[in-house]
């Protein structure tokens, strides 16, 4: 019996199909109607309603928490691009040894043996008003007082993430510069061209895939975020998610809805909008 | 007489041709429902049936629902007792959405009114409850022992404890003979300060002190809206800054009122952090960050177990009371109805009061506790007395050295002087979103 091939294509999407609808399709729909009903100290009201959205865009604090999270999204994307960038250039182009390379791959990733909170966590003694770089720099008698904005700061915020979400910048850029035809690099040397200028007109070309992968993952999980804020803030800063937690916390199910139905919005915009300028699926396939 | 019932089952068994195992299991199945059934009647029945394969589901917080106390009632019952662990907010939603996927609820007394009306707890008589007789008169009937009436402000035991009859469609606000939770576990909190960096333990003695300019970007406060509030409100009440008719069940102005001066008090850098987990107000503490802040009584403990001096300050405007009960789920029925009822009288019958009060915290029944401790535990826990030996906590560690005296002295010195209880306020939805404008400005 000869199967049509439409059918087989049918039956090759299917099971993934299947999969995404019931895990990713089905809850997110359901939020997204809990986010147009009424509730009470404890019951969701099932009818419809505008209020929660009506909430989110007539309040103030809905532009001041999206500013501070994008605030956030933008410092932290710019130093994990350079740091990222660089450590993968200097990986893939100036490290000759295979086995070196991996080794010093490897030790990029040894701090995400431990868990997030832990690798967060660790800061704080570190940064803390008696912590051990305030020590060293009275010590040092390089200040007298200890400085205060180390920690529990925006500062301690932006030092958090830049370590943790640095490697998941890394790697894609990492993965595109692995790629790249030593040939074409040397041909260019060969053709007269600086460093400079093999960086500018072929590196970076060839690894805007990379980077846009990276900035996905790195803005994403900036947007998402509410622990490492709370935490290294001291809970002087709250972040969009912040905000929606306490809001569950509270048992206030409908607006966290609203709130988190607005929040997948705009960070979908933004990786629109990262993919319109990087076409990865083209790149990808090359 | 128990292991006798076991013992017949596998004799029963052995003589039957099919395993012994199913026929074991076939047989607790048919006593369960031929009680379940009520075809057998009459206490106490449950000692006469297989109870071994009961195993009853407690859940709650970390600071209450500890494991030792189950296992302990599994010696002394003789069903199983699972704890588990969960954070209040978890526990709420689980009572509400999968009200059957566990038997005991502990909870914080004011979480009760997120339960009215969801037919989630069983009603418990007051006939069935054997301690009620030796209960602290705060949950019976609303007053001290020297017969004064307990604070009004907040959510008193007294508001949360009673149904207004067998349907438990209604809180009573008064005692009724249907309770809401056996009273399970109670305490006084207030500030802690770091008597070093102070200057001294009497440096601080009213509640303004945590928004006194002298500990200027020194403090920190609890970053849960129910609780922080309140905590805002005695300091603001103190220094007169904002008066309150019930700081317990503000209106909308007087939350308005609370928040803007706390977020001036904010912008100004007053507060060193914001915290929202135990570990958090501990190692704030104990590292100096801060020196004044709203904290839990093991959370002083544990940063004076580390060698620093920590004080749980008690201050003149008087303490922030809560009470913790476990209430039965209503699903429960026949044989495990049963069961969680005598655990229910087991749970204040000493054992766990014994083991709570090293832990610094009060049971409702205390003269039951008392048989748990010896006399010197007794005495500094309860009485106040200096340490005649080195106190220890529940599991063997030193808590305090020989001559240390409870932060605040006796039960009645510290629990007497409540304010306020802690509460769940009809503003509720409007605190939780101007909260949430304190903390993001």
């Amino acid at each position: 019996m000869k199967i049509r091939p439409a059918l087989i294509s049918w039956l090759q999407a299917g099971p993934l199909a299947a999969i995404l609808i019931l895990f990713f399709g089905i809850p997110v729909l359901v939020v997204v109607v809990v986010s147009f009903f009424d509730f009470d100290h404890s019951d969701i009201v099932p009818t419809f309603i505008l209020d929660n959205y009506q909430d989110i865009f007539t309040s103030e604090v809905t532009w001041r928490l999206y500013l501070s999270s994008l605030k956030f999204a933008a410092i932290v994307w710019a130093i994990t691009l350079v740091l990222g960038f660089t450590l993968a250039n200097y990986l893939v182009f100036h490290i000759r040894s295979l086995l070196l390379k991996i080794g010093l791959f490897l030790l990029c990733s040894v701090p995400f043996w431990t868990s997030t909170i832990i690798r967060m966590i660790s800061w704080i003694p570190f940064l803390g008003r008696n912590g051990l770089f305030n020590t060293m720099l009275i010590d040092a008698h390089i200040i007298d007082k200890p400085l205060d904005f180390l920690l529990f700061s925006d500062f301690a915020v932006v030092v958090a993430y830049v370590h943790l979400f640095t490697l998941f910048m890394m790697v894609p850029i990492f993965n595109s510069m692995a790629r790249i035809d030593a040939r074409l690099i040397e041909a260019a040397k060969d053709a007269g061209a600086s460093r400079w200028t093999i960086l500018r007109e072929i590196v970076l070309p060839l690894c805007k895939s990379g980077i846009a992968l990276g900035s996905i993952f790195v803005v994403t999980q900036v947007m998402g975020d509410f622990f490492v804020v709370k935490v290294m803030s001291g809970g002087q800063s709250a972040s969009v998610v912040s905000a929606l937690q306490n809001e569950i916390a509270a048992l206030q199910y409908p607006p966290a809805a609203a709130s988190a139905v607005v929040l997948v919005i705009v960070v979908m915009m933004m990786v629109a909008g990262i993919l319109r300028v990087v076409d990865v699926r083209k790149e990808l396939a090359s | 007489m128990r292991n006798n019932d076991a013992g017949d089952n596998e004799g029963r068994a052995k003589k039957g041709a099919i395993t012994r195992r199913s026929v074991m299991k076939a047989a607790a199945i048919g006593a369960g429902a031929a009680i379940g059934s009520g075809a057998v009647s009459g206490f106490p029945t449950i000692w006469a049936q297989n109870i071994k394969d009961v195993t009853l589901v407690h859940i709650g917080g970390s600071y209450a629902c500890i494991k030792e106390i189950g296992d302990q009632a599994g010696k002394d019952l003789g069903f199983k007792i699972e704890m588990q662990v969960v954070d209040p907010s978890t526990q709420l939603s689980r009572a509400l959405t999968q009200p059957k996927s566990f038997d005991i609820n502990n909870i914080d007394n004011s979480s009760v009114v997120y339960l009215v009306g969801k037919n989630v707890l069983k009603p418990i008589p007051v006939k069935d409850y054997k301690l009620w007789d030796k209960t602290v008169p705060i949950f019976t009937t609303g007053k001290f022992p020297d017969g004064r009436p307990i604070p009004t402000q907040g959510l008193s035991p007294i508001k949360t404890g009673f149904w207004t009859g067998p349907d438990a469609k209604k809180l009573a606000d008064k005692p009724t003979d249907f309770l809401t939770m056996i009273p399970s576990l109670f305490n006084a909190d207030t500030l802690g300060i770091r008597p070093d960096l102070v200057g001294g333990r009497d440096k601080v003695t009213s509640w303004g002190d945590l928004i006194s300019p002298k500990y200027h970007g020194k403090a920190a406060l609890v970053d849960y809206a129910p609780v922080g509030i309140i905590d805002a409100a005695m300091a603001l009440e103190a220094t007169g800054q904002v008066t309150y008719v019930d700081k317990g069940n503000m209106t909308k102005a007087e939350i308005d009122k609370t928040v803007k001066a706390m977020e001036d008090l904010k912008k100004s850098g007053h507060f060193r952090s914001f915290w929202s987990n135990f570990d958090q107000s501990v190692n704030l503490m104990a590292s100096g960050e801060v020196v004044i802040q709203s904290m839990w009584s093991p959370a002083v403990t544990a940063v004076r177990s580390r060698g620093i001096d920590c004080y749980f300050a008690p201050l003149k405007e008087g303490y922030r009371g809560w009470s913790n009960g476990i209430a039965p789920m209503a699903h429960l029925s026949g044989l495990r109805e049963d069961c969680a009822m005598e655990y229910l009288n087991w749970y204040n019958s000493g054992w766990q009061g014994g083991f709570i009060a090293k832990q610094g915290y009060y049971t409702p029944v205390p003269e039951t506790a008392r048989n748990f401790m010896t006399a010197d535990e007794w005495n500094y826990w309860y009485e106040g007395k200096p340490a005649a030996v080195d106190i220890k906590d529940p599991y063997g560690n030193l808590m305090e050295k020989k001559g240390a005296v409870r932060d605040g002295g006796s039960l009645w010195e510290r629990e007497g002087h409540v304010a306020v209880w802690n509460t769940v306020m009809d503003e509720d939805r409007y605190l939780t979103r101007r909260w949430n404008d304190f903390v993001s400005s």
